[in-house]
């Protein structure tokens, strides 16, 4: 019950889905989290009904003001920041690569890239200022595998990788360790909104050969190791958790 | 409340090291574990230190006779099994042309052979269990090459293969198996080549060996109901080493 007792964290894309699951289960464990995202109404109720420990705050996580706003904020309410979590993320319309907008290649670049080095980059300062800390960058398993018609995507979360992998070096020195965590096909809304409903039991069993797609919190567990001291000697490394979709 | 409750634990190789720490912190998490390994006294007295939840038995890896009975043992002492460890393994290091084909067999037996025994010889008991979850103990050198350490390294990438092909295979029966790669770690094993921790040390990004209890944290998440989702894959704890 005590995992993160007293630990700041600061969680994107908190309001719904995985980002959600992990701000719970970090408040359970005794971590006082800043939850940001977009949708306000969401993100609002979910911090009220997790208690004092949680806040919310409205934070496009593509803008580096709302950046500064968010690093300024959790320091502020929480004394500082020893856990950041770049968890927001979209998917793009699965399309042929001739019928992917440019600027849809890049709207997905801005939300899914830029804002890990946004965030990266923002947090920086006050988790050196704060001690030990971790950084923990949701990734997909379309950073680890390719799939057909999704190269915004899988473009995007290749780039995750890579930017984890940067910032593990870079940030070893201070202590502060950089992982990144690959889900498999997770029940959350963003799936629900990929596959039509008729289709949706043929998919879930096939979606891995554990014949199911995961719940958020099992990706949650994932991201609450990496952020504890548990983990103390991993960095730079990739964590998937994907039911076995990617041993084939 | 222990994150193993009612889970029965088989840990090879667990007198010291990676695995006596794997024992403790499973013992600690409410496990009943079978804990094997070819160092009987060093076993006997941990397994004695930690109280009746708690069993050592002789055990070579490589012999397939050994393996049915430490099951059989297990169940009897505890239960079905629910949990498998294989983490026996031995080091081996110099050039190739020195190494005999026994030395290299020796170390395929062990460090390879004894984690397919291991899986085969569970796989009964976790089906009746309901379930289990299988670690394997590689290595970074299950993913990376380094120069003179041919046969272990032809073993820990085996280990890594050999976790996939079974997770595979044994995901209908909701077996999980996954593979952690340690880096380098303060444990007889390391501190007895002095000469290589002088040569690894100053590469490792987090600047020291690794604690034999941040194994078995890994262990424990993977063992642990918290991540049933996880199957096939490679758990890297190695302070940053194959970052670069
Ligand atoms: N669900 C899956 O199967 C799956 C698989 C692999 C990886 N992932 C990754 O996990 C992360 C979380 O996904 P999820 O499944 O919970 O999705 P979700 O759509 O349920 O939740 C994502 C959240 O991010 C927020 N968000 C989107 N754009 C934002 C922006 N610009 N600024 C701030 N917040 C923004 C959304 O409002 C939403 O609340 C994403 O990075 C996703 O790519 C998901
Ligand atoms: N220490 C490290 O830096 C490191 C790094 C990567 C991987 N590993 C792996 O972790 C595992 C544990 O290593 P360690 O560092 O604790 O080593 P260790 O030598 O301290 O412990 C290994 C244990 O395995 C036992 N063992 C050896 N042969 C056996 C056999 N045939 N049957 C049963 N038990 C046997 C030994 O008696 C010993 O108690 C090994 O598989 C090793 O390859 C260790």
């Amino acid at each position: 019950m005590d995992r993160m007792k007293g630990r700041v964290a600061l969680i994107t894309g908190a309001a719904r889905g995985i980002g959600a699951a992990t701000a719970r289960r970090f408040v359970e464990e005794g971590a006082l989290v800043l939850l940001t995202d977009l949708l306000d109404a969401e993100g609002e109720a979910l911090a009220r009904s997790l208690g004092a420990n949680a806040r919310y705050l409205h934070h496009d996580v593509t803008r580096a003001e709302d950046w500064a706003r968010a690093t300024e904020t959790v320091t502020t309410a929480f004394g500082g920041l020893n856990v950041l979590v770049n968890n927001a993320g979209i998917l793009a319309a699965q399309t042929p690569i001739e019928q992917t907008e440019e600027s849809d290649f890049r709207r997905v670049m801005d939300v899914n890239v830029v804002s890990v080095f946004l965030g990266m980059k923002a947090a920086a300062p006050a988790m050196k200022a704060s001690g030990p800390g971790a950084i923990i960058n949701l990734s997909s398993v379309a950073g680890i595998i390719g799939t057909a018609n999704t190269a915004a995507y899988t473009a995007s979360k290749f780039a995750v990788r890579g930017l984890t992998k940067s910032l593990a070096m870079e940030l070893a020195e201070f202590g502060i360790r950089v992982n990144s965590v690959h889900p498999g096909y997770v029940d959350t809304k963003m799936i629900a909104d990929m596959i039509p409903a008729e289709h949706a039991e043929a998919f879930r069993s096939s979606a891995s050969p554990l014949g199911r797609l995961a719940r958020p919190i099992e990706i949650a567990n994932m991201v609450l190791f990496l952020a504890s001291e548990e983990s103390s000697y991993a960095t730079g490394s990739e964590f998937i958790v994907d039911g076995g979709f990617t041993c084939h | 409340m222990g994150k193993l409750d009612n889970k029965v634990a088989i840990v090879t190789g667990g007198s010291r090291g990676l695995g006596e720490a794997t024992v403790r912190l499973f013992a600690r998490e409410g496990a009943k574990v079978l804990l094997t390994d070819v160092l009987d006294v060093e076993g006997e007295a941990l397994a004695a230190a930690l109280g009746a939840n708690v069993r050592f038995m002789h055990h070579d890896v490589s012999k397939e006779a050994e393996w049915q009975s430490v099951v059989a043992a297990a169940e009897s002492a505890f239960g079905l099994v629910s949990v498998l460890v294989n983490n026996a393994g031995i080091a081996q290091s110099g050039p190739m042309e020195t190494l005999s084909e026994s030395e290299y067999s020796r170390v395929i037996a062990i460090n390879q052979t004894g984690v397919f025994l291991g899986m085969k010889s569970v796989l009964a008991s976790m089906r009746r269990t309901g379930g289990g979850s299988i670690i394997n103990v590689s290595s970074i050198y299950g993913l990376r090459g380094s120069p003179q350490t041919i046969a272990y390294t032809a073993s820990k990438f085996a280990v890594a293969g050999m976790t996939k092909a079974a997770a595979m295979e044994l995901a209908p029966d909701r077996i999980r198996v996954n593979s952690i790669h340690p880096g380098f770690f303060a444990t007889p094993m390391a501190l007895g080549n002095q000469a290589v921790v002088d040569t690894v040390l100053p590469l490792v990004p987090a600047g020291r060996l690794g604690d034999p209890d941040e194994i078995a944290q890994m262990a424990l998440l993977l063992a642990s109901d918290d991540m049933k989702y996880a199957t096939g894959a490679e758990f890297v704890v190695d302070g940053g080493f194959t970052t670069y």
